[in-house]
């Protein structure tokens, strides 16, 4: 099959989530893989792209049309590609740039689409996704050519299948439209990792009490490279804004690892987390419901275990620099 | 304003599911609005309020027992009510999206209609867009800011990162409401009360042309996901908890 990948950058680097994607699609070599990208420079990531078995680097380009500027029109550049590629399937990472593209992509083909995924089986045309906010598994059939699927990001590891990359260069015509133009980036939050797709994930629940307080989880999360959640009792008392809210109601994450400090387990919590690959609990009460579904505990007051977590990591740190 | 806002019913959010089968569950369970469409209500009511005219219609495609949250709606301030009866649950997003489009373009003419981001019992997160592509409109989802003037509507979306995009569309457009978009209003006695007699339509989804079977998403099993057990409490005083943790991250679990 020929199976696309939709490739996200960020500051003009593949993102590391792509790389399970592609490991996804690529099924050991089975298809011819099309990584699709809208810039000029794909020489700096051929290297990578290649190691984990994309055949072509296809790059984009749509004369006459401020893409950047219009998902609308992005998505019908990338079914242009599509169309002339013949292309079987699209990939993509279920970030908040992805879901919004794949389902761009998928009404406008009227195409069957699974985003949020969790497994792929691209030959099979099958998808394993949550339900019910993740309180049950489900396994759907996507009937027809092309599917789309959005994977979560980190549910895949990364494993590389060496081929040739050719470059290819695509120029689409396509017909501008002013009718939804993005007109700037705001900066609404000062939190530097993108939660949705972060790798570690530390946050606090209501017993944090203050805005300020959650430096204690930044101190730390910055030993950790990790990114800041709360929970929804922390957004709603106005210690965190609502982009940081973890659960039903506030973002789906799925890092490597995720420790909850004074979040006492609610479902609608663990409807946004529980597909954390580790979860680590610090919680006063030894009965508090968190600990009946993560991997590890500590009983205890959180302001005094995350500011010691951050001591030992910072000591563990300086030990490995000078061994 | 001829204004549109689709709402679903869905399980509570704090109910347990219990699998009946390999594609049905225990529906004898208290169901509620999807948490998201209470903003896409809120949104749509404050628009007509500041417009000052015009009407709020609420569509959902569900079983009988969706009329409830059409009456939630309604009590909210919602002027009337089209349930699309359908006789399965885990309608497929494609024929759910079709049944919108009939039943509302028959109905009228959208200036304006509201979702929510994303129904938390199918999670398909694509009903906004295929409307959007059935009614040739521009959508923007996850909207947490809506401002409309002079005919024209500037919202902003959270990408991640703390980042924000600001962005501009026309109408007739659709808006994929979630949390910090506006607290929705609560329903007083009395508004509920003159919801009962508020107008709801009633169409059969096959009246629309739609065949619910004929989906191109196909549910093959619904199955539990494997259970994390209980933590593996850490024992001793807070800095042997820690060094025990970074440990098990470090070597067991090759996080760190
Ligand atoms: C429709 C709906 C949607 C929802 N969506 C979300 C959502 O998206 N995200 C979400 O999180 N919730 C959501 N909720 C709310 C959810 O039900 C809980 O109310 C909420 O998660 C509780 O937050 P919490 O654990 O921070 O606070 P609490 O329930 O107050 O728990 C605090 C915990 O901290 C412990 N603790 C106290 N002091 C300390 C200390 N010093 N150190 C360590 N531990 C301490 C306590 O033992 C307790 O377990 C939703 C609810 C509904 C009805
Ligand atoms: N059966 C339905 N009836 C009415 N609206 C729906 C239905 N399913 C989904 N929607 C709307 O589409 C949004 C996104 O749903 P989904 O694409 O299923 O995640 C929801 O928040 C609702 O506003």
């Amino acid at each position: 099959m020929k199976v696309g990948i939709l490739v996200e950058t960020a500051s003009k680097q593949i993102k590391k989530t792509n790389l399970g994607v592609i490991t996804a699609a690529c099924q050991e070599g089975a298809h011819v893989l099309y990584a699709l990208m809208f810039t000029g420079a794909a020489e700096n990531h051929q290297e990578i792209l290649q190691s984990h078995g994309v055949n072509n680097i296809v790059t984009i380009s749509a004369a006459g049309a401020d893409v950047d500027r219009s998902p609308e029109l992005k998505a019908r550049a990338l079914i242009g590609a599509m169309k002339a590629l013949d292309l079987d399937a699209l990939l993509g990472i279920s970030s908040s740039l992805g879901r919004d593209l794949l389902a761009r992509i998928a009404a406008e083909l009227d195409a069957p689409l699974a985003l949020d995924c969790v497994g792929v089986d691209v030959a099979a045309g099958t998808v394993v996704k949550s339900q019910f906010s993740g309180k049950t598994l489900a396994r759907f059939k996507l009937l027809g050519t092309p599917f789309i699927c959005g994977l979560r990001p980190n549910v895949i590891p990364p494993i590389p299948y060496p081929v040739i990359a050719a470059i290819v260069p695509f120029q689409v015509a396509i017909e501008g439209s002013r009718r939804l133009q993005v007109r700037s980036l705001k900066k609404a939050a000062a939190d530097e990792i993108d939660l949705t797709e972060a790798e570690i994930i530390i946050s606090a629940g209501r017993p944090i009490g203050s805005a300020e307080n959650f430096k204690i989880l930044k101190d730390c999360a910055k030993e950790l490279g990790a990114a800041v959640g709360a929970s929804r009792a922390a957004v709603d008392s106005g210690f965190a804004p609502h982009a940081m809210q973890i659960g039903q109601t506030g973002k789906t994450v799925s890092p490597k690892l995720y420790i909850a400090c004074g979040i006492s387990g609610s479902v609608q919590h663990f409807a946004g987390m529980k597909g954390s690959k580790v979860i680590v609990a610090i919680n006063t009460d030894p009965e508090a419901p968190i600990f009946s579904k993560s991997n590890y505990g500590i009983q205890g007051d959180l302001f005094a275990v995350v500011p010691a977590l951050t001591e030992a990591l910072k000591k563990q740190r300086s030990s490995e620099s000078y061994p | 304003m001829q204004i549109y806002v689709c709402i679903k019913q869905v399980p509570d959010t704090a109910a347990s599911i219990t699998l009946r089968g390999p594609r049905e569950f225990d529906e004898a369970l208290k169901f509620v609005m999807n948490p998201f469409d209470e903003f896409a209500v809120e949104q749509a009511l404050r628009v007509k309020e500041q417009t000052g005219a015009g009407e709020v219609v609420v569509v959902t495609v569900g079983r009988e027992s969706a009329e409830s949250v059409v009456r939630t709606a309604l009590a909210m301030g919602a002027d009337r009510g089209i349930l699309v009866t359908a006789d399965i649950r885990l309608l497929d997003s494609l024929a759910t999206g079709r049944a919108l489009y009939r039943a509302i373009a028959q109905d009228g003419s959208p200036d304006l209609i509201f979702t929510g981001k994303q129904s938390v019992d199918s999670e398909g997160m694509q009903i906004p867009y295929r409307l959007a592509a059935a009614f040739d409109m521009p959508i923007v989802n996850e909207v947490v800011s809506f401002l409309l003037a002079n005919k024209t509507v500037s919202v902003e979306r959270e990408i991640g990162s703390g980042m924000r995009e600001v962005i501009d569309l026309a109408l007739p457009c659709i808006i994929g409401a979630t949390k910090g978009l506006n607290e929705p209003r609560y329903t007083r006695l009395p508004e509920i009360m003159k919801a009962r007699s508020k107008e709801l339509k009633k169409i059969d989804i096959n009246q629309l042309g739609v065949a619910p079977a004929a989906g191109r998403l196909e549910l093959m099993e619904l199955f539990p996901e494997p259970e994390r057990g209980r933590a593996m409490m850490l024992q001793g005083s807070v800095p042997e908890m820690i060094l025990e943790l970074t440990r098990l991250l470090t070597n067991k679990e090759q996080i760190l």
